[in-house]
């Protein structure tokens, strides 16, 4: 098994071992995959592409091909301990309601992002007038997948207009960490870990 | 078809107790040919159970027993292949009310004749029965998995079920928890031309030749639901059957007539007409939701099993929409559960046909 990105390392280190977690989003399996073998998870996952869902099932993971923006509905509440978007969030078309769907399967929920307001996307906005493409988000405005483009700022207004706990929150600056004051300048992802 | 029922090699199991069915009655002397490949092992844990769709037979990697063609799914079953004969032992057995060594309409009944109309409309779950009782024959009391596409896949569900302790793993392809309105519409177009034609003699055409020319028609019509209309165009489009110019008359001037009057009439040298009646009529009564008190999810509460459904993106007979909907029941019920939409271009025969996706997926999930 190849290193797991650094977001999804963090959330597979703080899920508690023998929980039940539902990956929306879950590519070609890569966490879920790890938390099967070193959290003995019991694993599911919802993925778009038929190619990654095909791969997911080759590697003996249990993952439905859906759309997390229609598909959610149709998990009974409470059906896992945690809910996982990861990288996806800004790619749905109403991330409120994801939001609330996470947190009607999972008791609790795991969501990491980009985050819009890393100094360099200011920059390249404040600077050159365009939207960025940064080693983050890669791909030019028209064909990005990313049509909710949020902040660390966006989401803790998101969660506290919710009334969501936060319970973990983590941020990253390529592989490292950074602190949680400096996160809105320096985070390019950040990982929360949200409750009712 | 000329004969009562079509000689197999296979080997026969002949029930000892008559075989309870939906209708209500008790079929007795009750015959499954049954074909398997590879090894049981001692713990007898290594079973796989193929079941077969509606034309199909048990010979799953063996010879047609009337065309010598190489069997139906040698491609995905053999040493090595996606359901490995060195690993599995797998099992599959001609469905009730076939015609390739198991007892159907063609069979004999108890004064010597064949049943013909006299035998008992059976349902999917009925050919389920049926199967359980080979794998009590052969002492296999947990598949580790069941295996089907399209009426296989019906079969594959009902046995999760309606038996839910004896698979492990549930492996279905290209099919649906119910027949829509339009699957019964095509299958009654089949039932029709066959009753229509004169030599169906109300199912008593005995050792004659038969329905040939409604049952051709059928396979004709239920052919063309089997392709994709891309697919069809691709290898037809309009092209002209050896000639260069129409002939402003009725033969069969363009190639895709051609193939579907070749289809069916290659069909009725392999296929009885009323075991088609029968088969259709079984598939048509399939309703997993209906029979467990009209909620799909409870038709698999408390299932243990793994599943995996496939479906294909040109497959217009068992769209897509149908394997979605009993993954969102799995789902439902907490049972792990796989669901995947393959792109093919050969309709709902991509089952059968060259998906390397589709192998892929099969081998990974029956790891």
């Amino acid at each position: 098994m190849s290193a797991l990105r650094p977001d999804l390392a963090i959330i597979a280190a703080n899920v508690a071992p023998g929980s039940k977690v539902l990956d929306v989003g879950c590519g070609d399996g890569d966490l879920l995959a790890a938390l099967r073998d070193t959290r003995q998870a019991a694993t599911r996952g919802m993925e778009l592409d038929p190619h990654n869902v095909a791969e997911c099932v080759a590697r003996g993971l249990s993952v439905i091909q859906g759309d997390a923006d229609t598909d959610l509905s149709f998990y009974p509440d409470g059906a896992v301990d945690y809910a996982i978007l990861s990288q996806t969030l800004q790619t749905t078309k109403r991330p409120d309601l994801v939001l609330d769907e996470l947190l009607r399967i999972g008791r609790k929920a795991f969501v990491s992002f980009p985050n819009f307001a890393h100094w360099r996307v200011r920059l390249s906005l404040l600077w050159h007038g365009r939207m960025p493409v940064t080693r983050l988000l890669p791909i030019a405005w028209y064909e990005t997948p990313n049509i909710h483009h949020v902040t660390v700022s966006d989401f803790r207004d998101l969660v506290a207009a919710k009334g969501l706990k936060v319970e973990g929150a983590w941020f990253l600056s390529g592989d490292r960490l950074t602190s949680a004051a400096a996160a809105s300048w320096r985070a390019e992802h950040a990982v929360f870990l949200l409750s009712r | 078809m000329s004969q009562a029922a079509i000689t197999t090699a296979s080997r026969v199991l002949e029930l000892a107790q008559p075989l309870p069915l939906d209708g209500g009655q008790q079929l007795g002397g009750v015959r499954i040919a049954y074909e398997t490949y590879g090894t049981l092992n001692a713990d007898k844990s290594n079973a796989i159970l193929i079941c077969h769709a509606l034309t199909g037979d048990q010979c799953v990697a063996s010879p047609h027993p009337v065309t010598g063609k190489p069997g139906w799914w040698l491609r995905m079953v053999g040493r090595g292949k996606p359901i490995d004969t060195d690993r599995f032992f797998v099992v599959c057995a001609n469905v009730l009310g076939g015609c390739y060594g198991s007892t159907g309409p063609a069979s004999l009944a108890a004064d010597g004749q064949p049943y013909a109309m006299r035998f008992p409309v059976i349902t999917i779950r009925d050919m389920v029965r049926a199967q359980v009782a080979v794998l009590d024959a052969l002492g296999i009391e947990q598949l580790h998995a069941v295996v089907g596409g399209s009426m296989g896949g019906m079969q594959a569900l009902s046995l999760a079920a309606n038996w839910p302790e004896r698979a492990r793993a549930v492996l279905v392809i290209a099919s649906t928890a119910r027949h829509s309105a339009q699957n019964i519409a095509f299958h009654e177009v089949g039932r029709q031309a066959i009753m229509a034609d004169p030599k169906w003699q109300d199912g008593n055409y005995g050792t004659s030749k038969g329905p040939e020319n409604g049952l051709a028609v059928a396979r004709m019509a239920a052919h063309i639901t089997y392709l994709s209309e891309e697919g069809m165009h691709e290898k037809f489009g309009r092209k002209l059957q050896d000639r260069e110019a129409k002939t402003f008359g009725f033969d069969a001037d363009f190639q895709v007539e051609s193939y579907l009057r070749h289809q069916g009439l290659s069909f009725t040298d392999r296929f009885d007409a009323n075991s088609y009646l029968y088969i259709t009529r079984a598939m048509d009564y399939f309703d997993l939701a209906e029979e467990h008190g009209g909620r799909l999810a409870d038709a698999f509460a408390g299932t243990k099993a793994r599943f995996c459904l496939v479906s294909f993106d040109t497959d217009w007979l068992y769209p897509t929409a149908e394997s979605r909907t009993i993954a969102h029941a799995l789902s439902a019920v907490g049972a792990p559960v796989s669901f995947v939409e393959l792109s093919a271009p050969f309709g709902h025969d991509s089952f059968l046909l060259d998906v390397p996706a589709l192998d892929r997926v099969i081998a990974g999930f029956l790891q």
